[in-house]
């Protein structure tokens, strides 16, 4: 058991994470950091869809968010208005974001490059005027009230704290289910088709069929966290899903390291932390600080970690330490 | 050669704008044998491989590999009819270990989608072992077995080519499209390389191989075939061929070189 744990790091490094996420409640009392920790969760399980989307098969999508409204708005609409067991319209969102995600796939991976960026886009734009729109069904501008909780049994999910538990129980096995695709034979094949689509062809893998399913399951994930964020606030607004939380999923991913199912967790918690501090620390700065001032400094760090960590923060992190190990072996 | 030619091609024609790459060309491959096409810089060779692959469409003609109609198929369908190329600008997947290379190829040797290996099914860790197997046994084929986990990007050219042959024989070809694989290599790679083809073909698999320059083919092609400013010019036994009088005259007029080359990683640059 021992040998087989050392030899598959990933089974370690999900235990370890999984053990400290579940002590990580009881040496706190502060809901604050819980509730930084479950947006953590879900951003998590957005951002490793789009780095199997980006890191491995080499496809660009600036309308990630998109996935996530369609989880959201599925599962408020479903369980809110039909009354679907929360369980079952959580599960809807996320087929209905993958089945979506596979039909607008059709259309545009003929295109490549920044045409595919634009179509995506585009694919944003239209989600968020039906959100906004659709006054009847989403509630409009004001957004979506009345989310029912989800419930095992008799059990309702409905602190901070439980959903702090399901939000991370969703986001390891999301990370270990990616994990697992990446070490296999459809793994590599989205490697080969990043870096060669006719070498990839050459040797029989349907490049087209690859980018379709690695979209799907990417809206899938997109899917799932908008579900969990809709029963967890138990509202929402079309606001959470615009083109800049599309780009701010992006940064979390680059920021990670792109091809990286851990450097995922690592982006989404890192630009999550930084957001946060800046809030506080820009004010206790420059008193009458305005956003701008945030976006700046937010810019500014971005460009750092860029410049000194190309690779993204994980792959840095894990350089850094070996160096560091390897300086302190040295007599 | 009575037999039905593995494939036959007939008028294949290609443009690029007023450009005819390909032009009217009638080609035969027959079961078992070595055909080599030769011709000049833009000649259309690769163009020539890009039709059959399915990695160019083409403009007209039709193409027919064991008895079937491959002229619309995309690329990864043809390789799943049995026919593989490699590139005369190296295709190596770099961000991989030269032994997953050549697991690349075995693709079509497994069956593992999504679901399987997210979940990792019984099976899946069965098929993976079989695959890396495989991949093992191509890579000592080519004599890189203790090179399987380097990068692939860490080998010197000539060991990459051999990647590249490698895994485009775990794919299980019956038709191997070689683009120019001598290209850059030294001499003493070169030889070992033409081993290796001769052997290929002994073990059943049917060869089309490009060659820039005539002299380097002669000694292992079964048939040549001559193509100059997309047409076919002359095709034959290489005694036959060396003797046409339109292939010496396109030899002394589009300044072929008579002697043989050195193979010198001069010419990858214009690969
Ligand atoms: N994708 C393309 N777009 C435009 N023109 C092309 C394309 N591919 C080939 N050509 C043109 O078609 C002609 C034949 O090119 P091809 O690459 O087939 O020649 P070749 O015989 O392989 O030459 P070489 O010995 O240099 O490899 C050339 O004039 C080339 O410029
Ligand atoms: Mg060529």
């Amino acid at each position: 058991m021992l040998n087989q744990i050392r030899r598959t790091p990933n089974l370690l490094a999900l235990i370890i994470v999984s053990a400290a996420l579940a002590v990580l409640p009881l040496t706190t009392q502060n809901n604050y950091i819980l509730t930084i920790f479950i947006l953590v969760g879900q951003f998590t399980i957005i951002t490793v869809g789009l780095s199997l989307l980006m890191g491995y098969a080499g496809q660009i999508s600036l309308g990630q968010a998109t996935f996530y409204g369609i989880g959201a708005y599925t599962m408020a609409i479903l369980s809110a208005r039909f009354e679907l067991s929360p369980w079952l319209s959580l599960l809807a969102g996320v087929i209905l974001a993958a089945a979506v995600a596979y039909l607008v796939g059709l259309l545009i991976f003929r295109l490549h490059g920044h045409y595919l960026a634009m179509a995506t886009l585009g694919m944003n734009v239209i989600l968020f005027l039906i959100l906004t729109q659709e006054v009847e069904w989403t509630g409009g501008p004001s957004g979506f009230r009345g989310v029912p909780d989800l419930s095992l049994g008799s059990f309702t999910f409905s602190s901070d704290l439980h959903y702090y538990y399901l939000m991370w129980f969703f986001t390891l096995i999301v990370i270990a289910l990616s994990l697992n695709i990446v070490n296999s034979r459809v793994g590599r094949a989205m490697r080969a088709l990043h870096t060669s689509e006719v070498a990839a062809e050459a040797v029989g893998i349907d490049t087209n069929a690859f980018k379709l399913k690695v979209f799907a399951l990417s809206a899938a994930y997109g899917g799932l966290a908008g579900g969990l964020h809709a029963t967890y606030l138990g509202f929402m607004s079309p606001g959470s899903f615009t083109i800049n939380v599309s780009i701010e999923l992006v940064v979390m991913a680059v920021v990670g390291g792109l091809a990286s199912v851990w450097g995922a967790m690592f982006g989404a918690g890192a630009v999550l932390a930084i957001e946060q501090y800046l809030r506080t620390a820009i004010k206790s700065l420059i008193p009458n600080a305005s956003g701008e001032h945030e976006i700046i400094a937010f810019g500014l760090i971005l460009m750092l970690i860029m410049i000194f960590m190309p690779q993204g923060l994980f792959a840095g992190l894990v350089t850094a330490v070996r160096q560091r190990r390897t300086v302190f072996r040295k007599p | 050669m009575g037999a039905k030619p593995l494939l036959e091609a007939r008028g294949l024609l290609k443009s690029f704008g007023g450009v005819v790459a390909v032009n009217h060309v009638d080609l035969d491959i027959h079961r078992g044998e070595i055909l080599a096409l030769i011709g000049p810089n833009g000649a259309g060779k690769t163009t020539m491989f890009n039709l059959i692959s399915g990695t160019h469409r083409v403009d007209r003609g039709e193409i027919f590999f064991a008895g079937e109609d491959i002229t619309y198929l995309r690329p990864s369908e043809v390789a799943a009819q049995g026919i593989v190329r490699t590139f005369q600008n190296l295709q190596i997947f770099g961000n991989m270990t030269v032994l997953e290379n050549v697991m690349v190829g075995c693709h079509l040797h497994g069956k593992a989608g999504f679901f399987a290996s997210a979940l990792r099914l019984p099976g899946t860790a069965v098929e993976e072992t079989r695959i890396r197997q495989r991949g093992m046994e191509f890579l000592e084929k080519v004599g890189l077995a203790d090179q399987a986990d380097q990068p692939a990007v860490s080998l010197p050219f000539g060991q990459q080519r051999m990647v590249e042959l490698a895994r485009s024989l775990a794919v299980n070809p019956k038709l191997l499209l070689l683009d120019e694989p001598a290209a850059g290599l030294t001499r003493v790679e070169a030889e070992e390389l033409d081993r290796l083809i001769c052997q290929v073909r002994d073990d059943g698999v049917t060869i089309f191989l490009v060659e820039h320059d005539m002299n380097l083919v002669m000694g292992i092609a079964d048939r040549v075939m001559v193509v100059q400013y997309g047409t076919k010019i002359a095709e034959g036994t290489p005694a036959e061929v060396q003797a046409n009088t339109a292939v010496i005259q396109a030899y002394l007029g589009a300044d072929w070189h008579q002697e043989p080359k050195s193979r010198q990683p001069a010419e990858v640059e214009n690969a």
